[in-house]
């Protein structure tokens, strides 16, 4: 007879799937008495399936606590339905991890108890880190920041030998990657920031209209909503929602790339990853950003010219006469160079977390949320240096 | 030598007591179709496959012949468009409800580990979330498993970043063994493996289906794994299982895909495995 036959006679148990919990197969012990003395008969389907059933852990952990509790017997594990790994460690664990005294078990039961009693180890310990480690992890703590500030540095620097590389030859630059790029970030991001800067606008009207009306000053919206959005609103509101929705995008090509070894494929093909991965979405959204900036805030002005007309009766007619008036065009110059240094901050930050990304899915995630984290902050941090330097200007 | 009938005679020792047991995967009458740019490919047609209890069955077939999407049926990660697939006697359908660990293992051919875990919870993963065990025994079992597919318990709080690919595959055997399953599926079992943990891993399976009885349903294109641990084969080609047989039967069969497949250079080498072939059901 062959070796593996053998265990035929202890599997001829139907392996269906079991549809109810029946009386008859569930695990359990019964007491019997036996001419060597008390002894515990095993019973039922002592498998992984069963022990998992809803109810049956809990009867069984019971029973063999009350067994335990009315003093040392034999076990006859014969009449045993089917035992699996689970159900002899189950019986290992409750036996202290050694052979009984008295014991009566098929050969095949003998052999899978044989082998959980073989690999019945201890795991090693989970180390808990001493005082030492945790101040050396503080080092560490510092030691990432410089290093992420100045992977940021170096792929600053690749852009402009990049660009550099690509005034010089223009014809072989990575031309319908830009393209794309700028169709999904800026064509395919129109309605939504459409939408935003819409809702925002009337909401901003109908807040400083009440205000306004108490001074009897209505017909200064103009100058509120007009400065308040063109200079400030309009490009951070653009830049905010272009940070969540392509710099998450560009983090995650990027670091799926590490993670299906499309980065290391395209090093051994020589094919330089600034000049391709990374210069073509960085000139897309230093394009594509002022152009979204300036579309949300003409959608935020009709919004909020809108619900001028219906608050305080401000005619669109009279609002657009007057707008230039109120804003200076210098204004409008210093929101579109602020989109242009966004939509590249964005860009840079959305690659330099894709390139960090370590080729497993957790990382991936990681490193996605710390790149729209880390852009938003830039973006707010850039905004207020703006608002310092250029104060003076277009006020 | 006249073509063998599709269901070759059993051999003495699958014959005994495996008769009596309804088959463990039962397909009949199905058809894959897929509509890929407006045109509809049919990869399966009418196509039938019965594996007995206690069998390693090697599915083997040229590219694109349908051999994954048959896998995938088999675990009701697929519906075929016409037919039906019964699996330990329910349809695949309903295999992924709770506890489909306990009816069903799957090794996937890159070790799917999730890589959020480390190796010991990987194991774990599926007795731990139907929740009624206590932690230490699930702890225990997983360790058992872990150290039966050979690798060191040092290992158990590594994270799958961390493993080689033969480790990784041994990691994802544990995982699908961790209930016990009746049925074990393999998708490439030792693709990716270099030859020293191919043999092992081949081993390790073989030495798997001796103690626990297991029924294996595998996909293969290493004829040295086919010839090692098959106990029958099932060429998919022309949209349906031409023969399904032990491998000697399967190799004299008329075919020109079996000829290209077994009797090429590289079939004639892993051939030389069969003169010392130890192993039939």
């Amino acid at each position: 007879m062959r070796p593996h036959t053998r265990y035929h006679a202890f599997f001829t148990h139907d392996q269906t799937i079991p549809s109810k919990p029946m009386e008859a197969s569930n695990p359990r012990i019964s007491r019997d008495t036996s001419p060597d003395g008390p002894c515990l008969r095993v019973l039922g389907r002592w498998t992984a399936a069963q022990l998992t059933l809803p109810g049956v852990w809990d009867a069984v952990e019971a029973s063999l606590k009350a067994q335990a509790a009315q003093g040392a017997a034999g076990w006859d594990l014969r009449a045993l339905q089917r035992l699996d790994h689970l159900g002899a460690q189950v019986l290992w664990n409750h036996w202290g991890r050694q052979w009984p005294a008295r014991i009566d078990v098929l050969a095949d039961q003998r052999a899978m108890l044989e082998r959980v009693a073989r690999y019945a180890v201890a795991p090693p310990p989970y180390r808990p880190r001493t005082l030492w480690e945790r101040f050396v992890r503080l080092g560490e703590l510092v030691l990432k920041v410089t290093d992420h500030a100045e992977d940021l540095l170096r792929l600053i620097g690749q852009l402009m030998l990049d660009l550099i590389r690509l005034v010089r030859a223009p014809r072989d630059g990575p031309w319908r990657d830009v393209t794309g790029h700028i169709f999904h970030i800026g064509a395919t991001a129109l309605p939504i920031t459409a939408l935003v800067g819409f809702l925002i606008g009337v909401v901003l009207a109908y807040l400083t209209s009440q205000q306004l009306r108490l001074f009897g000053a209505e017909i200064y919206i103009v100058n509120i909503l007009g400065l308040s959005l063109i200079r400030e609103l309009g490009p951070v509101l653009a830049a905010v929602l272009i940070a969540g929705r392509s710099g998450s995008a560009i983090t995650a090509q990027i670091g799926v790339m590490r993670v299906t070894e499309e980065l290391d494929a395209m090093r051994v093909m020589g094919i330089p990853q600034g000049f391709r991965l990374v210069m073509p979405r960085a000139l897309a959204m230093a394009l594509a950003m002022p152009l979204i900036t300036l579309w949300t805030t003409v959608s935020a002005l009709v919004g909020g010219m809108l619900a001028a007309d219906l608050v305080l009766g401000i005619t669109p007619s009279y609002f657009i006469n007057n707008l230039p008036r109120a804003v200076m065009v210098s204004n409008l110059w210093l929101a579109m160079g602020k989109s242009v240094v966004f939509g590249l901050l964005i860009a840079l930050i959305g690659c330099h977390y894709g390139l960090r990304v370590k080729p497993n899915t957790e990382s991936l995630g990681q490193g996605t949320t710390a790149s729209v984290v880390t852009s938003i902050t830039v973006v707010i941090l850039i905004d207020a240096l703006f608002a310092v330097i250029f104060k003076n200007i277009g006020i | 030598m006249p073509p063998l009938p599709a269901t070759a005679p059993e051999t003495a020792a699958a014959a005994a007591p495996a008769l009596v047991r309804p088959p463990v995967v039962e397909i009949s009458g199905l058809w894959s179709v897929f509509h890929t740019a407006g045109v509809d490919v049919v990869v399966h047609k009418d196509l039938n496959l019965t594996v007995a209890h206690g069998e390693v069955l090697a599915i083997v077939g040229g590219s694109g012949s349908g051999k994954t999407v048959l896998l995938r049926q088999i675990l009701g990660l697929q519906t075929p468009s016409r037919g039906s697939v019964t699996v330990l006697g329910k349809p695949a359908a309903v295999l992924g409800a709770k506890g489909a660990a306990s009816r069903v293992g799957m090794l996937f051919q890159h070790g799917a580990l999730f890589s959020a875990f480390t190796v010991l919870e990987n194991i774990a993963f599926a007795l731990r979330e139907l929740r009624c065990l206590p932690d230490d025994l699930i702890r225990d079992a997983a360790l058992l498993k872990l150290q039966m597919v050979g690798l060191d318990v040092k290992h158990a709080h590594k994270m799958p970043a961390e493993l080689s690919g033969g480790m990784i595959k041994r990691v994802a055997l544990a995982r699908a063994l961790i209930m016990d399953p009746p049925l074990l599926l393999l998708d490439e079992p030792t693709a990716g493996l270099d030859p020293e943990s191919a043999d092992a891993f081949c081993n390790l399976l073989r030495s798997l289906h001796h103690e626990l009885g297991l029924t294996v349903v595998m996909v293969t294109h290493d004829l040295d794994t086919l010839f090692e641990l098959s106990t029958r084969v099932a060429v998919v080609a022309d949209q349906k299982i031409i023969v399904n047989a032990p491998p000697r039967e399967v190799i004299a069969f008329p075919h020109p895909f079996i000829h290209d497949f077994f009797l090429g250079e590289r079939g004639q080498r892993a051939m030389e495995l069969l003169r010392e072939y130890p192993f039939t059901v």
